[in-house]
């Protein structure tokens, strides 16, 4: 064993229910049930332990079970002015969060979601813990199976434990809207949370110091609002930032993240193919971490 | 009779794809022998190709004669990933040095491998941007090696390290496929490659194209040093700025002995007396720095700072960074020959640990000097020494071992920024379990189940793909 923290009991719980026959489903909270497919029937459903297990304010990490949830997450860290900007349906888990990989609405500040991922935990096909990453803010030790595992439907291996990187929150929070050119806003302001934009409306989410977000607000001529509008949920694409000035009214709804280039649709959207090479690459991870496909089956990241 | 070499055929053959840009003279041979580190191995052939072909046609000449190959960049690693063993071809990218294309509607710039880290934000800073990676080597390391190694530098404290600024990467795999991991879009389809290629070392593959994310300047930049009489203190002070919620843009330490040598070396007004000091920067926009600088001098005074400089101009801020970035060189003046470590621990730990490596330093008789990221907890001891006095070389690597047990044992990991490459190889037993490492290297072996790649690096060598070419390791190399 190596000498990094013990494993907490729960988890050593949930290797042994997973095991090492039969097929598995990990299920959280189905706020993202259906992306990448539905699990194939007949696999047997389990959960991820959940709780915050040690938050350490002055080292701003969080460790955490995968089956905690986003809001119990945030309620601990906002105890000490701290967060973890996943923006997702607060119900959602933690795990399941990072197993779909799918950013929220502030990544243009804050990044991906992978990149506060510290550490991880998860039980591999064969029922084994399995660590990697490291419980600092800073480490490249070993491969990188964190940043694999985020966005990997649960197909490589099931997130038990995360390690993760807490942000401060920040003093003041406005959000704006109206008419205008969300392209030349992204170009006025300085490293803005999220700009918003439906073809028609804009808005602008600001954050930071209050002379700072009133001093960024002055450069727009935008109203103030309460919150961001409402995302679509029927699909979702992901798209260069630039090739978002191409987007046109369409008879479906749509909202687009400037400067990231995800789209939100009311309708489903086809996911984009792979490269040969990609595939293959891919197909290799899935025969040599799950050999047996026992883990999410039903799930799809590769298509056959 | 002249023997002939057996690396003839291949040369031959390399030599029918880039003319005498592959070589195998001596003093090639000796150079591309050795990176950043005290490791030292011996290349077969050297190949400095100029394009994707061509180091694709290069990996399919090396398959052909079934001989490794190794990606080199600049040869600045620390941790000898860049040391050639197992006989390998080394494929420098030192000539795919352009920058292609600055592609500001996506904020991001088309770069080749070897494109120099700091060229690029020189040439991006006039349009408002920067490549926010800054290892303290910028001026001379290539992109190509920061994304091999996932490299960091002081301001990946509030901005992260280089994965967080990588979009998608061109990459010659081990078979000789050309393949795009990533792209420019946001999530893209499939497993995240691009961040598993990130940090490995070579040992997936080959770089050739790279799109770096282009982060905005910051409108406003303060840096500010301070100055501690007890370096406890100061180690103090840095956990304390964090836990006031402030993420300063770089957080830098250097204890007395490093103040002294950086103020000999660059005459930056640095404090002699000071038994330590910090280098604050706060950047963006201008009441956050504002607010965040009375946070810090109001943290320092509460543990008993001397004297709070802050930066007039950005002359002066330069100069406290210059006598920061070439702290390492600065060793010089106290003895010819150095050894720099890299380990984070959490930052509550630092001060512990500190004392910690300064015992060990004693009890080996060699001198420590610490120049640090003490924001992110990123210790670097530099064990100084000369390399001439017999058997030193033997201490410098026990202490070095020590000062990595000290760190683990704080609840620390092995490597922060400069990566595992041969150095700490047979140290990852130290952090991880048998089976987290045969399932990073089941992941490796997706990319490369020959091991033609960067053979012995990163795994411990017992791991199965990596033992095929053990028989090569030459006499003589520290592994």
């Amino acid at each position: 064993m190596n000498t990094q923290h013990s494993v907490e009991e729960p988890i050593l719980k949930y290797a042994a229910d997973i095991g090492s026959l039969g097929p598995v489903t990990i299920v959280g909270s189905r706020t993202q049930w259906d992306v990448g497919g539905l699990p194939s029937p007949g696999s047997r459903e389990i959960r991820a332990p959940a709780g915050v297990w040690s938050h350490q304010p002055e080292e701003m990490t969080v460790r955490c079970g995968a089956g905690t949830s986003i809001r119990e997450l945030n309620e601990e860290c906002s105890r000490f002015g701290q967060m973890v900007p996943f923006d997702l349906n607060p119900e959602a888990t933690v795990g399941g969060a990072l197993a779909v990989g799918r950013s929220g609405f502030r990544r243009l500040r804050y990044g991906h979601i992978r990149d506060l991922v510290l550490q991880i935990r998860h039980v591999d096909h064969s029922g084994l813990l399995v660590t990697s990453g490291g419980p600092t803010v800073k480490n490249v030790s070993g491969y990188d199976l964190c940043r694999l595992l985020v966005g990997s439907l649960g197909k490589l291996g099931c997130i038990a434990e995360v390690t993760l990187r807490c942000l401060p929150i920040p003093e003041t929070t406005l959000w704006l809207t109206g008419t205008g050119d969300p392209f030349e806003i992204y170009n006025e302001l300085y490293r803005p949370p999220s700009i918003l934009w439906d073809g028609d409306q804009v808005w602008v989410g600001l954050e930071g110091v209050k002379s700072d977000v009133e001093s960024q607000a002055a450069l727009l001529k935008l109203d103030q609002t309460d919150s961001p509008p409402p995302f679509p949920e029927g699909g979702r694409r992901s798209l260069e930032p630039k090739a978002l000035r191409g987007l046109v009214e369409r008879s479906e709804g749509w909202l687009a993240e400037i400067g990231v280039g995800v789209v939100h649709y009311t309708t489903p959207q086809v996911p984009e193919p792979l490269s040969d090479p990609n595939k293959r690459l891919m197909s290799e991870l899935e025969c040599r971490l799950d050999p047996r496909g026992r883990l999410n089956p039903g799930r799809q990241l590769v298509a056959t | 009779m002249v023997p002939v070499s057996p690396d003839k055929p291949l040369l031959d053959e390399l030599r029918s794809i880039i003319g005498d840009r592959a070589r195998a003279g001596d003093f090639e041979l000796g150079l591309y022998g050795k990176d950043g580190s005290v490791l030292e191995g011996r290349p077969s052939i050297v190949c400095l190709p100029v394009s994707t072909e061509e180091v694709q046609q290069i990996v399919g000449a090396c398959r052909r004669h079934e001989r490794p190959f190794i990606a080199r960049g600049s040869g600045t690693g620390l941790a000898g990933g860049a040391v050639p063993v197992g006989d390998p071809v080394v494929i420098a990218t030192a000539k795919m040095n352009k920058i292609i294309e600055v592609d500001l509607d996506n904020r991001v710039a088309w770069v080749e491998p070897g494109v120099l880290n700091l060229d690029l934000t020189t040439q991006l800073k006039p349009l408002g941007f920067h490549f926010a990676p800054d290892p303290s080597s910028q001026q001379v390391c290539s992109i190509g090696g920061n994304v091999a190694t996932n490299s960091g530098g002081p301001h990946c404290l509030a901005y992260g390290v280089t994965s967080s600024h990588v979009a998608a990467i061109e990459v010659v795999l081990p078979d000789g496929t050309v393949t795009l991991l990533g792209d420019l879009t946001p999530e893209p389809a499939g497993y995240d490659l691009r961040g598993l290629f990130i940090g490995s070392e070579g040992t997936m593959g080959i770089a050739t194209k790279i799109a770096v994310r282009l982060t905005q300047n910051p409108p406003e930049v303060r840096t500010l040093l301070l100055d501690f009489s007890d370096v406890r203190d100061g180690a103090a002070a840095v956990s304390a700025i964090i836990a006031e919620g402030l993420i300063p843009a770089a957080l830098e330490m250097m204890d007395h002995r490093a103040i002294e040598v950086v103020e000999a070396f660059v005459n930056a007004g640095y404090p002699t007396e000071a038994d330590a000091v910090l280098l604050v920067e706060l950047d963006g926009l201008a009441g956050g720095v504002a607010s965040g600088v009375e946070i810090v001098r109001r943290v320092a005074d509460a543990h008993r700072v001397g004297n709070v400089r802050v930066a007039a101009d950005d002359a002066e801020r330069a100069l406290l960074w210059k006598g920061r970035k070439n702290a390492f060189g600065a060793v010089a003046r106290i003895k010819p020959d150095y050894y720099l470590h890299d380990t984070v621990v959490p930052r509550g730990k630092l001060v512990e640990v500190l004392e910690k490596v300064y015992r060990i330093a004693d009890e080996y008789d060699l001198i420590a000097i610490n120049v640090f990221h003490a924001g992110d907890g990123n210790l670097h001891p530099i064990l100084a020494y000369d390399a001439r006095e017999p058997g030193v070389l033997e201490r410098v690597h026990a202490a070095g071992k020590a000062i990595i047990t000290a760190s683990i044992e704080a609840g620390g990991v092995l490597s922060g920024e400069h990566g595992i490459g041969l150095e700490k190889r047979d140290y990852m037993g130290m952090l991880f379990s048998e089976h987290d490492m045969t399932t990073q290297d089941l992941v490796r072996e997706a990319f490369d189940p020959d091991g033609f790649a960067n053979p012995l690096k990163v795994l411990p060598s017992g791991s199965r793909c990596s033992d095929s070419f053990g028989q090569h390791v030459p006499e003589g190399a520290w592994v």
